[in-house]
């Protein structure tokens, strides 16, 4: 007789109940798309029959995995998608998809001439050019390339870090480095105001949008390189990216069968590990008294697969003068590079809408999220800022108290 | 009263009966086909699906394997969309003797089976959950065949070819006279009404139920039912045939059929009283599970559906009535020259693989009563639907770039998927979502393919047959029959039969995902559609 009572074949544990389907971004704005349900587990059934029966429309899945957050089974919908597409997908990745999914590439070739590649790819023309010959759309506003990144600011910090007597390890990814070094600034002021030093790592980009993009064999190559990397340490690996976070932790086995066991649990977001310092009692904060601003957070897609908003939203909670709004939890309808394609772009506003009204209406003084991808989709699409959680945290607390309190008078 | 007179009637709408009735049509002969149930009812519709190559009867029975290996052949050109082939695997394990695998393969090659060793590291390449303490494999061109699909095909054939079919309606008497069958008398059993339809040949292909049917018309066929419990689980496990490399035992086939696998069988004789009623056993279960596994070790840990069981109608040889030495080969007899009634025949025992060969044998004797001169032409002319080579070409043949539930209609139908009106987004929505039924299907089959409720459409469409067991697709099924007029007090009723049949197979193996599923479909019916029992 069978002993274990559950199929081992996770796609047999669906039930049918369909609540993967309502809870789908994309299945409501395109037809197209045949929804979680029957892209994955019942999908799954028929392509084991015959690769003939691969839908190319699974394209269309964002992997934002809100299906698999609202699977009552524990089928990872998203998983068995992607894998599909691995595994039966005619598509090859076009020039604009690998140019989307080089991230890092990308930033290392646009840094030194980041003023101009700003101004060209801002113009009317260039856009016009990128949606003809590309297919990245005309509307889409591009994140813009700093001159000087996080690593080379970083450098002059460096040599400090080691006073500290408590330690962790940053991974900063790709949006810090190249378009957003303010984050990864005040991630180490926070941790050193909590008298933790900051060390960085030899890491390459997560590979999220080599994922996306189908560009499997590179996104292996570099879950392999970061794993061995983290193996080298062993410091908690902070980050305060959600997406870099979740694929780091979850793609990585799932879908890209890299083994991370010996890491995974290291790898955690800044708000998290902050929370957890202070439950434990371990470090204290100490606030502005003239802080004040009307907040909403949106909750990024994998920060809710996660399920770490909570640590976000308590730590956020605990500044006086933070007028707080919790946005209701839907995809911003970006889903890293996908918003940018031309196929896309028109679903991707119709799946943000409901979001951005919501924000519109609010007006807000700024939005938090821990994504750069839905800070992009929502500074283009209300004109709100967008601020990481860890900025926030940056200008709301006595930085210089706080390192009192946490170091004593050993540090400086 | 309905009168009408034909060149032959057949009894039994199986697959021997549809394939008699789409031969007789074929050589112009003026067919009536006579069922009881519904099309693949008995056998035909529970058993392996087993597309045999005839190695599993190399050594017991060449004639059986000759027999099949040429039928297999055949069906791969004529019945292709009703064909998958898997090739398959006959494996030895360690308790197995592997000098069987010699004698087998010798056996294999004198019967025209092409049979070929290969080594283990291979078989395990092959077919990944095979069991990997396998000591020898042979491969051979076994693969599966979807009998209800098969059936249907020969039934439409039949009918394009003139040939009339009356399901539901039970022959209760022969025309008999001056020691002739003349015809038949009949019940509607859907109307109550009484018929009488007079032909100059009767054919009896009403399987384990075709002794009753001799017995009308005062004749003898001394038939054993053998009962053959098998299980169905709920995906494709393996992508070739699984055969244990020994002498044929329980448990010791896994076929992939469709989306789903089915390991069978038992052998157990029974009563004629229990073929209409047949339960699985735990025991069957166990011993299922139990060396079911031993072919594919993840059948321990896999989803199963369905349990289901079928009668064989095994034929004592006339010499023996005892049934001591049974024949599992066709056999045909020409009741005039056996017990001097003229215009009578039965064909019986074979196999689900042997149809087409049965048929044309019957056919043959049935021309040569009627002074017909007609050659048998199924061994060329391709059933329905399975005009293109590849699923790919029919498709193509079709739309330009095929939808996913295209995809699956033609999976299903072939090129007969041209027929249907699929193109709005209304008949492409999905009926079962599990099997990707769309409502053009179903509707097609009620227009078309003489459907009485939810669980004749289930046979034509696979409705109902995946994962949820008729969860989700009942009430839209039954919902498309109301529209098309059925009161709606009986479709509910006939809601009620469709998931009661759900559950019959279900309950022997009610446990993990497939207990849960049940519970979930409860209370879906019970809470929120407010059906209830009353």
């Amino acid at each position: 007789m069978q002993e274990q009572n559950l199929s081992k074949n996770n796609f047999e544990q669906c039930i049918k109940c369909t609540i993967c389907t309502a809870y789908c971004p994309v299945v409501q704005v395109n037809p197209l798309y045949p929804g979680p349900k029957q892209a994955g587990p019942d999908g799954e059934r028929f392509r084991l029959r015959d690769p003939f029966f691969y839908d190319e429309n699974l394209k269309y899945c964002m992997n934002c995995k809100r299906c698999e957050n609202a699977c009552p089974s524990g089928v990872r919908i998203a998983d068995i998608i992607h894998t599909a597409r691995m595994k039966y997908s005619h598509h090859t990745p076009s020039l604009r998809d690998r140019i989307l999914a080089g991230t890092d590439f990308m930033g290392k070739v646009a840094r030194p001439v980041a003023p101009l590649v700003n101004a060209i790819v801002g113009t009317k023309a260039a856009k016009a050019g990128m949606d003809a010959f590309l297919g990245v759309d005309k509307h889409r506003t591009f994140p813009k390339y700093r001159f000087k990144g996080f690593e080379s600011w970083f450098r002059h910090k460096a040599p400090d870090q080691n006073r500290f007597p408590r330690q962790v390890a940053f991974f900063h990814g790709c949006s810090t480095e190249y378009q957003h070094p303010e984050v990864g600034k005040a991630f180490v002021r926070v941790m050193n105001a909590l008298g933790y030093g900051v060390q960085l790592l030899d890491e390459e980009c997560c590979g999220v949008a080599m994922i996306s993009n189908g560009l499997w064999k590179q996104a292996r190559a570099h879950a392999r390189h970061n794993v061995q990397a983290f193996e080298k340490t062993d410091l908690p690996i902070v980050t305060t990216a959600s997406t870099c976070t979740f694929t780091m932790r979850d793609e990585y086995p799932e879908i890209l069968g890299v083994d991370n066991k010996s890491v995974r649990d290291r790898i955690v977001l800044a708000e998290k590990f902050i929370f957890s310092l202070l439950d434990r009692g371990e470090v204290r904060l100490v606030f502005r008294k003239d802080f004040k601003a009307r907040v909403a957070y949106h909750i990024p897609c994998h920060m809710e697969k996660l399920g770490w908003s909570i640590f976000t939203r308590e730590l956020l909670g605990r500044i006086p003068g933070l007028d707080l709004t919790v946005l209701d939890s839907g995809c911003c309808g970006m889903a890293g590079t996908y918003g940018f394609k031309k196929e896309n772009y028109a679903y991707s506003q119709e799946i943000g809408r409901p979001l951005m009204e919501r924000i519109r209406l609010l007006d807000p003084d700024y939005v938090t999220s821990e994504c750069d991808t839905c800070k992009w989709q929502i500074e283009m699409s209300t004109g709100v800022s967008v601020r990481n959680p860890i900025l926030i945290l940056a200008d709301a607390l006595d930085l210089d108290a706080c390192r009192k309190i946490n170091c004593g008078t050993e540090a400086e | 009263m309905d009168k009408k007179e034909y060149d032959v009637i057949i009894i039994g709408g199986g697959i021997t009966g549809a394939g008699t009735a789409r031969d007789c049509a074929l050589r112009g002969l003026k067919v009536l086909l006579i069922e009881r149930k519904d099309i693949a009812d008995g056998a035909t519709g529970r058993n392996h699906g087993l597309l045999h190559s005839g190695a599993r009867y190399a050594v017991t029975d060449q004639e059986s394997a000759t027999e099949c290996i040429e039928e297999n052949m055949i069906l791969k050109r004529v019945a292709r969309h009703c064909v998958d082939d898997t090739t398959g695997l006959f494996i030895s394990l360690p308790e197995d003797d592997l000098g069987f695998q010699a004698t087998f393969v010798e056996r294999c090659r004198q019967a025209g089976i092409q049979a070929d060793i290969i080594d283990p590291e291979e078989a395990r390449r092959l077919e990944p959950s095979v069991n990997p303490a396998l000591i020898g494999a042979v491969r051979v061109p076994d693969g599966s065949v979807d009998p209800f699909r098969l059936t249907a095909a020969n039934m439409l054939d039949a009918k394009l070819h003139g040939a009339d079919v009356l399901l539901y309606t039970e022959v209760t008497s022969f025309l008999i006279e001056n020691g002739t069958v003349v015809g038949v008398r009949t019940l509607d059993h859907k109307s109550g009404e009484k018929g009488e339809y007079r032909s100059r040949m009767t054919v009896n292909a009403g399987g384990i139920w075709g002794h009753g049917i001799a017995e009308k018309a005062g004749v003898q066929v001394g038939m054993f039912p053998a009962k053959g419990a098998l299980l169905i689980f709920a995906h494709r496990v393996a992508d070739i045939v699984l055969n244990r490399c020994r002498k044929p035992a329980n448990a010791d086939i896994l076929v992939p059929g469709e989306t789903v696998s089915i390991i069978g069988t038992t052998s157990t004789r029974i009563p004629f009283e229990e073929c209409d009623h047949m339960q699985v056993t735990p025991d069957e279960v166990n011993l299922l599970v139990t060396e079911g596994a031993k072919l594919a070790p993840i059948l321990e840990h896999t989803r199963i559906l369905r349990a289901y069981a079928g009668v064989r109608p095994l034929v004592a040889s006339d010499s023996d009535p005892s049934g001591r030495s049974i024949s599992r080969g066709i056999v045909l007899l020409d009741h005039e020259t056996r017990d001097g009634l003229k215009g009578f025949a039965t064909i019986t025992g074979g196999k689900l693989m042997t149809y087409r060969l049965m048929a044309e044998k019957a056919t043959d004797l049935v021309c040569r009563k009627l002074g017909v001169e007609a050659a048998c032409v199924t061994r060329t002319v391709p059933l329905p639907g399975s005009e293109s080579a590849t699923l790919e070409e029919a498709a193509g043949k079709i739309w330009a770039a095929p939808t996913t539930a295209q995809k699956a209609t033609v999976g299903r139908l072939g090129d007969n998927a041209g027929r249907i009106p699929l193109d709005d987004v209304y008949s492409q929505s999905l009926v079962c979502e599990c099997e990707e039924v769309t409502v053009g299907e179903v509707n097609n089959a009620i227009d078309h393919l003489d459907v009485h409720n939810l669980v004749d459409i289930r046979r034509r469409t696979r409705v109902g047959m995946g994962t949820c067991q008729g969860e989700l697709c009942g009430c839209r099924t039954a919902g498309l029959l109301a529209k098309a007029g059925v009161c709606t007090r009986k479709a509910k009723e006939d809601l009620k039969g469709f998931m009661r049949e759900r559950w019959k197979g279900m309950y022997p193996i009610a446990w993990g995902d497939t207990l849960r599923e049940g519970e979930y479909s409860q209370w879906v019916y019970s809470e929120v559609l407010g059906l209830n029992e009353d």
